[in-house]
């Protein structure tokens, strides 16, 4: 691995961590979304500077070079992650389902059909 | 609830601005001891407004949640306001309300929890299209294996309900269309279920929500939830 590849990992990998603290920390995002990100930038980091285990798992899995490995592993994650979002959206939409129909028949009972 | 009046009808409505006022005086003028409750399902139109004119208690979901978010409403209504019966129809005028007296009475007698009202049962060469009628044939044998009995009409919006009934559905049911599955959860549940000839008039407002590719969708929805309805855990009557 090229020096400049091996700095610019670096600080790609740096700039996502801090992203995700300085979120977690503003509220933006919730501590348990913030796992599978944290994963990711700490992943980056290892690879980059073991890049020793990034050739023995592309052996592993039979890849030929390196890169097939990380773009695997890249849509694998996007994967997890949209599906990860699914599973949120179907509870959610549950919650939601929930509340309108306390909602409604709350109004019933306060006598409130404004149509 | 009032007085004597321990049964509750209830119909989902959507957009039903034209039928739904009928249906309510028609279930009304049956004279029976029940209260009318119609679940508005976010219409657009004057839905809730006919109906609680044409005298029933209307409850306005402020959406669309889809015809099982709606039925579910009621299901709710029902246990929050001490009903010990139920009886649900739909908005459009397909469900013959003379038919609502021999559901109720099927309940009310003991012994059974769901009764469903079939259009099969009594009218075997009842007209609808082709493909519905091979997805309902499909459907109805997985159910016959699944529950051990012939209902021939899992898809009916025309079913009465006792309380342990409708305080199950109330906690788990489906959003959109209840089916089969429904009725294997149910049987899963240890709930008996027996079916009844009903007078069904076809679909007054001529919509069909089973048109262009939904029945695909459908019956792949309805396979895939069957299978995962079976690999569940056993549900509880009660909780």
């Amino acid at each position: 691995m090229l020096f400049r590849q091996k700095i610019f990992a670096i600080t790609a990998a740096l700039f996502l961590l801090v992203l995700i603290f300085e979120l977690v920390r503003r509220r933006k995002l919730k501590e348990e979304y913030s796992w599978l990100w944290l994963l990711t930038g700490v992943s980056i980091l290892v690879l980059t500077l073991w890049y020793d285990l990034l050739l023995m798992l592309t052996s592993a899995i039979g890849a030929k070079v390196a890169t097939t490995t990380l773009f695997i592993a890249a849509v694998m994650y996007l994967i997890l992650i949209t599906l990860h979002f699914s599973v949120r959206i179907s509870s959610l939409s549950d919650q939601v389902k929930k509340l309108v129909q306390e909602l409604a028949i709350l109004k019933a009972e306060k006598g409130d059909i404004h149509n | 609830m009032t007085g004597e009046r321990n049964a509750l009808a209830v119909i989902p409505a959507f957009n039903e601005e034209a039928h739904v006022a009928d249906v309510v005086s028609g279930v009304r003028a049956q004279g029976l001891p029940l209260d009318v409750l119609v679940v508005d399902d976010g219409s657009d139109d004057g839905t809730a407004r006919a109906a609680a004119e044409a005298g029933a208690h209307v409850v306005s979901l402020p959406f669309n949640v889809g015809y099982g978010g709606a039925l579910q409403t009621g299901f709710k209504y029902a246990l929050r306001n001490g009903y010990e019966y139920l009886v649900h129809l739909d908005g459009d005028g397909q469900h013959d309300p003379a038919s609502i007296a021999p559901l109720l009475e099927a309940v009310r007698n003991g012994g059974t929890d769901i009764v469903v009202g079939s259009r099969f049962l009594q009218d075997p060469d009842y007209r609808c299209l082709f493909a519905r009628r091979i997805g309902i044939a499909i459907f109805r044998l997985i159910a016959r294996l699944t529950t051990g009995r012939a209902i021939t009409d899992p898809t009916s919006g025309f079913q009465a309900l006792n309380r342990k009934a409708f305080a199950f559905y109330s906690r788990e049911y489906p959003s959109d269309f209840p089916d089969t599955d429904v009725i294997i959860t149910s049987h899963r549940a240890h709930f008996e279920i027996r079916e009844i000839p009903v007078k069904i008039h076809p679909s007054v407002s001529g919509r069909s929500m089973h048109s262009g590719l939904a029945p695909f969708y459908y019956v792949f929805k309805m396979f895939l939830s069957i299978c995962v309805t079976l690999l569940r855990k056993r549900p509880k009557k009660e909780e």
